[in-house]
């Protein structure tokens, strides 16, 4: 773990680790984690840049309410990262700006 | 073909699972359909698989949760996780989306137990990353065992935050500061409900002891804090205010903000349903009966969503929602329901006193229902509290006149987070009661689906 | 008692058009517009600044709404300079895209109709699969081909509600709003508008959309308009991928991907309906298939105003001269007709096309009550 993130880990022995990838950089969350308390555990605070102003925001409510989480998951866009349970190998991608029209769900397995 | 099943029971919170327990116990096939991957709802979220320490941290308030979960075993009963409700009808339809997969189903009856959200708090800066929701921080806590650290600044009113401070203690961390937002002249308001509060006496006992943990540990306590405003670049770095006549900055990494919980009312507004403007803890409630029942012929609401009691009064609204429903799919005879109503109804009663007292104790200050101009209101669309109040002065009487003009609520969050904060700007500006306001329309989907979801809807294959 | 020289009765894209155009005459106009929650045709409506296909059977509304988009120009700029707002107006063109053949041969045909009734000069082209592709490379392999009209486009809808309004207002209009107005009474000199006191009108203009049908008697007129709902789709906001404005989908200038829109005969219900919305989005996957991961994040339900021929009325009362009516479906493409023409004219100028004898609602009185 990074030791820059804002927040730590309590022992949780029966939980497995789960390997991510954010923005192309490993992250290693535990089973359970919604893939926005991963990102936060991993130091990461910003998660999307709005596509009005491009101003930074990361998770706020972690309960579906906000909408301030929106990652890319697997390829889709606009996710709302306190909502997905993370899975082994999961990619992950901050939303800078507004989306495209389409998605690439196959294709987000190849690249980085 | 739409399925069909004789109960549908949105959300698996306290309210949702005491229902869905009354319901499936009388032999009513129950379909339970909620948003996260785990039951419990917000205040419960992943009790059952909290380790003992987790449990510890959390307090036994919150490891009592576990009681509400035996429910998910029953063979009358098909839970189903993660399931994002998008639409539902004043027919009972309820058109929901499970890993990308759309379905449709129809009930003979409906209960909706969509909880509570926190009301937002905005000021300047509130939108800065590091900035979050103390409910946030509780369920990173609960759900993947995450402590704030370094320096943690809380701030705003109501019983959470205390609570939350004292888990967050509980788990090993520090609290840099306590920011209290409560006005100072809610205290003697409130005192004269004061013997309804002492109807469950075990909750002042509770929240003294909170405040008694807050001051061993020696954390910063600040009261009648006024003008917040959070500073930083891409993350929060510190909050600034003025309490005691002094304006502090306490430098944070992370602030957590809370103001008291509101009805989550997006089902009921979307069904057209009449809701009253409660103007004491200041939200929306949909207009229910006894029963919970609401304008529309088998439709029920339980628990928060029809206006906040707390986790023990949903459980037993919950209680008397699947009572009712399985009395009326034909499963129990009223005098078999009415049997088992008498102890939920005594227990709701003493719940209900309490709130005049902590209504008025924590109403929320005036600066952050109706915020600075240049506080961003509408998060999604960045609409200020400026702009809100140019749209008034434009000729804008309400929410939807004003989203037309400017854009809040237009966003994906679709005004779940601005719409109380729209109607109290708007009320005010206009020197009107809020009820006079009026709220958003809602407008299915009330969450985002995508259009091959919704086209999946289509029955026609031609 | 409040006093005007005209009142206006709604403060919709009709209404505001017409008042804006009042006031930038020099008029003293005061708006009546009802409270936050009514039947909106101006908050629902698609945003197209339309020419093709309209007026099949009466030649004058192709005429009028091609005389309309080619003042859209003026209009937005003059609301610019007036606001600082930008109406987002794009005149690229714009498609009518077809699913089949059938629809594409019937869509054809109704252009042709109208290219004879107006002698020849009517721009459309009648494009199949492979040229549309060309110009819009994101269409599906189930998309038979569309209509091109080069003077079709688009605006922001919302922008131009507001640019109205605050172009409005800042010339002195007064807006008086909060509830309807249900009586307007013919007095020996100008009009009582509302009661408990109620107005003083010298001249009562009637924008009220669905509210004329009642509001028009009592100015001895007739409005036989009806509601017709269409529902629209509104998705996340998208990078730029559609230039051009389509009869069924466009993309709005902050970037959300708005999809529309039925036409059904419901009465007065603005809802929407999941059965509607599903068939609006499979038909949107048919032909921009890269859009099936787009989140609809809203839905709308509004109601057309629809007179029996589907075509204006702009009238004159006979009986009760100083009252008009202006009523149309179509409130986005004529405001710029609205506001620059037909204002001009309530204000006591000439009539502004030598055919607005046209739209008069008389034209209705040969059919049989319905």
């Amino acid at each position: 773990m990074p030791n820059d993130s804002r927040f730590r880990r309590l022992p949780d022995p029966g939980r497995r680790a789960v390997a991510i990838v954010f923005d192309g950089r490993a992250v290693q969350a535990r089973e359970g984690d919604s893939v926005a308390a991963a990102i936060l555990a991993a130091g990461i605070a910003v998660t999307r840049r709005t596509p009005v102003s491009g101003a930074p925001r990361g998770p706020y409510c972690m309960m579906g309410v906000c909408f301030d989480c929106l990652v890319e998951i697997d390829g889709m866009p606009n996710c709302q990262a306190c909502m997905v349970e993370v899975r082994e190998g999961m990619r992950v991608r901050l939303m800078a700006g507004a989306r495209g029209p389409g998605a690439d769900l196959q294709g987000s397995k190849a690249d980085d | 073909m739409t399925e069909r099943v004789p109960l549908v029971v949105i959300g698996a919170g306290p309210a949702g699972l005491s229902a869905a327990a009354e319901a499936t116990a009388a032999g009513v096939e129950t379909l339970l359909l909620d948003e996260q991957a785990v039951p419990g709802g917000q205040i419960y979220r992943a009790v059952g698989r909290a380790n003992p320490d987790r449990r510890t941290i959390l307090g036994a308030d919150y490891a009592d949760g576990a009681g509400l979960l035996p429910v998910l075993k029953s063979s009358q009963l098909d839970y189903r996780p993660g399931a994002s409700v998008w639409q539902v009808t004043p027919e009972r339809e309820v058109f929901y989306t499970v890993a990308g997969k759309a379905t449709a189903v129809r009930a003979a009856r409906m209960v909706l137990a969509t909880g509570a959200m926190e009301r937002p708090m905005p000021f300047p800066g509130w939108t800065l990353p590091g900035v979050m929701s103390a409910g946030a921080a509780q369920i990173l806590l609960k759900s993947s065992g995450l402590v704030p650290d370094g320096e943690v600044v809380l701030a705003g009113s109501g019983p959470l935050l205390f609570l939350i401070a004292n888990q967050i203690l509980n788990a090993g961390g520090r609290i840099a500061g306590l920011v209290e937002t409560t006005p100072r002249g809610n205290l003697a308001r409130a005192l004269p409900y004061l013997p309804g509060l002492l109807r469950l006496p075990a909750y002042l006992g509770k929240g003294l002891a909170l405040l008694a943990r807050l001051r061993r540990a020696k954390v910063p306590y600040f009261r009648g804090a006024r003008d917040l405003t959070a500073h930083g670049g891409t993350q929060v770095e510190a909050l600034r205010f003025t309490a005691g006549g002094r304006t502090h900055e306490l430098p944070c990494q992370i602030l957590l903000l809370h103001q008291g919980v509101a009805p989550n009312v997006q089902i009921t507004r979307a069904l057209g349903l009449t809701h009253d403007w409660d103007a004491v803890p200041r939200c929306w409630r949909p207009r229910l009966d006894a029963w919970g029942g609401t304008e529309l012929e088998g439709i029920a609401v339980a628990g928060d969503g029809g206006g906040i009691l707390g986790a023990a009064a949903s459980a037993h609204q919950g209680r008397l929602a699947g009572l009712q429903a399985a009395c009326r799919l034909g499963k129990l005879n009223e005098a078999e329901r009415d049997a088992r109503t008498g102890a939920h109804r005594r227990a709701l009663s003493a719940q209900r006193a309490a709130r005049p007292f902590l209504d008025r104790l924590y109403r929320p200050a005036g600066a952050f229902l109706d915020p600075p101009g240049e506080t961003i209101v509408c998060r999604c669309e960045e609409v200020t509290a400026a702009q809100i109040r140019g749209f008034v002065g434009l000729g804008c009487l309400g929410p939807n006149q004003a989203k037309a003009f400017g854009r809040a609520g237009m966003g994906p969050c679709q005004g779940r987070l601005c719409g109380l904060t729209v109607s109290e700007i708007m009320a005010r500006t206009r020197g009107v009661g809020v009820q006079d306001v009026g709220a958003y329309r809602v407008r299915p989907p009330i969450k985002p689906v995508t259009l091959a979801e919704l086209a999946a809807m289509d029955e026609d294959d031609g | 008692m409040g006093e005007t020289e005209f009142a206006v009765i709604g403060g919709g894209l009709v209404g505001m058009a017409v008042a804006f155009g009042l006031q930038r005459e020099g008029r003293r106009v005061t708006v009546f517009d009802e409270g936050d929650v009514a039947y909106r045709a101006s908050r629902g409506n698609f945003g197209l600044v339309w020419v093709q296909g309209k007026g099949v059977g009466m030649p004058d509304y192709a005429r009028w709404s091609r005389l309309s988009a080619a003042l859209w120009p003026e209009l937005a700029a003059e609301l610019q300079e007036d606001t600082g707002l930008d109406l987002e107006l794009r005149q690229p063109g714009g498609f009518d895209i077809c699913l089949t053949e059938e629809g594409l041969a019937a869509a054809a045909a109704r252009l042709d109709t109208l290219h004879t009734q107006l002698d020849g000069d009517y721009p459309f082209e009648v494009l199949g699969h492979n040229r549309l592709r060309e110009m819009l490379p994101a269409i599906g392999p189930q998309v038979a081909g569309a209509i091109y009209g080069p003077e079709d486009g688009h605006t922001n809808p919302l922008v131009l509600l507001r640019a109205l309004t605050t172009a409005f207002t800042r010339r002195g209009g007064a807006i008086e709003n909060g509830a309807p107005v249900r009586d307007i009474e013919p007095q020996s000199s100008g009009f009582r508008i509302g009661s408990d006191p109620g107005w003083r009108a010298e001249k009562v203009v009637l924008c009220a959309g669905l509210g004329n049908a009642q509001l028009a008697p009592m100015v001895g007129m007739h409005a036989p308009v009806k509601p017709n709902r269409g529902q629209v789709l509104i998705c996340e906001r998208v990078k730029p991928f559609l230039p051009y404005p389509t009869a069924q989908i466009r993309q709005v200038g902050e970037g959300a991907v708005q999809i529309g829109d039925s036409k059904e005969d419901v009465g007065f219900d603005d809802g929407t309906t999941p059965q509607v919305m599903a068939a609006i989005a499979k038909r949107a996957v048919r032909i921009f298939p890269l859009l099936e991961n787009l989140r609809v994040v809203r839905a709308w339900g509004a109601l057309r105003v629809m007179s029996p021929d589907g075509h204006p009325i702009y009238d004159q009362s006979r009986r009760h001269p100083g009252a008009y009516l202006v009523t149309c479906h179509s409130g986005v493409t004529l405001a710029a007709s609205h506001a620059l023409r037909l204002a001009p004219w309530i204000a006591g100028g000439a009539p502004p096309v030598p055919y607005l004898e046209t739209f008069g609602a008389e034209r209705f009185a040969v059919s049989p009550p319905a």
